[in-house]
């Protein structure tokens, strides 16, 4: 298969509707290598919508996603390219981490996508469990799994959604760690996060979302929190 | 709507109100006697319920392929002309059925695979009516499955009674495509197109509310 | 890329049933309940009517399919993995066909227990030819899989997804069903017919060949939003 690579992702003007429902309205950001971008919103602002769509999963209603010289309809070599972590974790539960890992590994076309699945739990801290079907695992285990599920391919474009959800403090530094590496590799890191305190200080730029629309853009930003209340009101 | 549509409806509406006296005056047929005229309402509404079935597969094949929202209104309203026209045919074949064999149902290949094909497009309708949003594709994909399926449900249901079809149930008539028939196929055919019509229509007028929704959001 | 992706997921499927097993043993019990029923309707003074059998069998290979289907999905909809299967570079179709497999492995082993139960209950002589009676009822069981494996993946995420699927199923496999009936009694009656059973096999193949085709081009379009 070949390689293709972008060095930053354009959405321009996007908007998608559902029916009468407006859930992402005209936004226009971007976002390039070694970044990490934030969506911060609250519920049913659009995050999802927009990371759906930045994946390929979803077509924009209007507007155009870019990802350097290619488009959406790059089809597969695009994909191979895009990592995701979803809300609802894409993990087997009858498998084991270990199987979850090896399997997705060889649908993005990783050669030997065992000793590749090892070395990600082992990253992950989940050596000793790699073996456990995922259904033993704590909430917090089984968002470490999805993680490594999401990266085990070195995706250029890695789109998070919601990833510190149930993470314990441990767990959430090393996290925070793994996405300032993906970082200094040159990845694009998209993730969306009600966690204002933990967004502080990792991420590069801002967006704030109220009902599909940006309302507020922040490069280098500092008081979220403040900024969230003044901006999103709630 | 267009100026001539309402003139166009009145003068369906004629047309179906002379038909009976045109059909009265059709030569009478030896064998089966009255009754037979009841084929008259029968053939035309078999007919414009596979034309019907047809523009559905042909729309939803369209909208698959370009994802043109006019394609999928028109699948639907041809889908519902379907299952109008196609339940006419089933009640009004059973009513000549039953006078001229004696029997309410008779297994013919024609009307068997017409029940199956009414089928189909009735799951169509209910595709749409439950299946939450997203559905139009949905459905869309079944009808171009239906329509591939037109070959094998008649080949199918013709051998099913019997692997010697030269002997069919329904002995075929020896009736002459006269002005009667001529009369009433043009009148179901003007009925059909002026109810689609009307049925894209409304189609439309529900999207450009939609829309009209959605520019409203974007200026609050 | 595509012969590895669908084997990737016929093994993952087969991994996951193995721990379970949970498919296997209910499709299989609620065949034989299916078959039971039909026994306790239609066996009358310890006889079944005449060519019964063969109805029996595809009856219930309609109805335990169904479930297997819904059942395969529904595990797919957790977590939502359908999505990230579509999420992969593999070409779509391979997510299609992967799935197909493992619906007509499970069923054909239901199958495998199924034919000389229905022989046996309502003797039929069902194993007489047993080279076509294997032919008819894996084209058969081929045709109905993969019309319910595109159906079912495409209801995935639709509402009264339980329900529609045997409404959109049903009607759409009519030939299966008529052609699998009518080729099975052909195998069973005494005075053994070649001809007829090879039209309807015939029938069944080229159904399979249209169908199969066809859910190949449909499936990525009507996945994708």
């Amino acid at each position: 298969m070949t390689s293709v690579d972008f060095d930053e992702v354009s959405v321009e003007d996007v908007s998608r509707h559902f029916g009468r429902r407006r859930a992402v309205s005209r936004v226009t950001f971007r976002a390039t290598r070694g970044m990490i971008l934030g969506l911060l919103g609250p519920n049913g602002a659009g995050k999802s919508t927009l990371l759906a769509m930045l994946a390929t999963v979803l077509r924009p209603s209007s507007g155009a996603i870019r990802y350097g010289t290619l488009n959406p309809s790059a089809g597969s070599v695009l994909r191979s390219r895009i990592g995701v972590l979803g809300h609802d974790l894409f993990l087997y539960p009858e498998l084991t981490a270990r199987e979850n890992l090896a399997f997705f590994a060889g649908l993005y076309g990783i050669a030997h996508s065992d000793t590749r699945a090892r070395a990600a739990l082992e990253r992950a801290g989940l050596g000793t469990r790699s073996d456990d079907p995922v259904a033993s695992f704590s909430r917090g285990m089984r968002q470490r799994v999805a993680l490594e599920r999401a990266l085990i391919h070195d995706p250029r474009l890695a789109l998070l959604d919601e990833p510190f959800t149930g993470l314990d403090d441990a767990s959430t530094a090393a996290l925070l760690d793994r996405l300032k590496a993906l970082r200094e590799s040159g990845a694009i890191v998209i993730l969306a996060t009600h966690d204002l305190d933990l967004a502080e200080g990792l991420l590069d730029q801002a967006l704030f979302l109220r009902d599909g629309r940006i309302v507020e853009t922040m490069s280098a930003p500092g008081a979220l929190r403040s900024t969230y209340r003044s901006v999103i009101g709630r | 709507m267009p100026k001539w549509f309402n003139p166009a409806i009145l003068a369906c509406g004629v047309l179906f109100a002379v038909s009976p006296f045109v059909i009265a005056n059709a030569p009478y047929e030896s064998t089966m006697g009255l009754v037979q005229k009841v084929f008259y309402y029968h053939m035309p509404s078999a007919w414009v319920f596979l034309t019907a079935s047809v523009v559905c597969g042909i729309a939803s094949a369209r909208f698959l392929a370009t994802g043109n929202a006019r394609h999928d209104r028109t699948a639907l309203a041809a889908a519902e002309m379907a299952v109008l026209f196609g339940l006419l045919t089933l009640v009004t074949g059973p009513l000549w059925a039953r006078k001229a064999w004696g029997q309410w149902w008779i297994w013919d290949a024609r009307i068997t695979s017409s029940l199956v094909g009414w089928m189909i497009a009735w799951a169509y309708l209910i595709l749409r009516q439950y299946g939450g949003p997203g559905s139009e594709k949905l459905a869309a994909g079944l009808a171009l499955f239906g329509m591939a399926n037109v070959p094998f449900i008649y080949v199918s249901v013709t051998y099913w009674r019997t692997i010697h079809p030269a002997t069919t149930v329904v002995p075929k008539l020896p009736f002459s495509m006269g002005f009667p028939l001529m009369f009433c196929l043009a009148s179901f055919y003007f009925l059909m197109f002026l109810l689609m019509k009307l049925r894209v229509r409304v189609a439309e007028q529900q999207a450009r509310l939609d829309a009209i929704y959605l520019s409203m959001d974007e200026e609050a | 890329m595509m012969l590895r992706a669908i084997w990737l997921i016929v093994r993952k499927d087969l991994t996951v049933e193995v721990r379970s097993r949970e498919l296997a043993y209910t499709t299989l019990f609620f065949a034989i309940s299916c078959v039971l029923v039909f026994a306790f309707s239609l066996v009358q003074e310890g006889r079944a009517a005449e060519g019964v059998g063969a109805g029996v069998l595809w009856m219930t290979i309609m109805f335990a399919g169904n479930l297997a289907l819904g059942r395969t999905f529904e595990r797919e909809r957790q977590s939502e993995t359908l999505r990230a299967l579509m999420l992969v570079p593999a070409p779509r179709p391979a997510v299609y066909l992967g799935k197909l497999a493992g619906i007509v492995l499970l069923l054909v082993l239901t199958e495998a227990i199924l034919v000389p139960l229905v022989a046996l209950l309502f003797q039929a002589e069902l194993l007489a030819h047993l080279f076509w009676l294997v032919s008819v009822v894996i084209a058969g069981t081929l045709g109905f899989a993969a019309v319910g494996t595109l159906f079912a993946a495409m209801l995935v995420r639709a509402r009264s997804r339980d329900v529609l699927l045997p409404v959109l199923l049903y009607p759409i496999t009519v030939p299966v069903i008529i052609a699998g009936v009518r080729g099975t009694m052909a195998i069973a009656q005494p005075e053994f017919e070649a001809d007829v059973v090879r039209f309807w096999l015939l029938l069944l193949v080229a159904f399979d060949v249209v169908f199969i085709t066809l859910a190949l081009w449909t499936f990525e379009p009507v996945m994708t939003d």
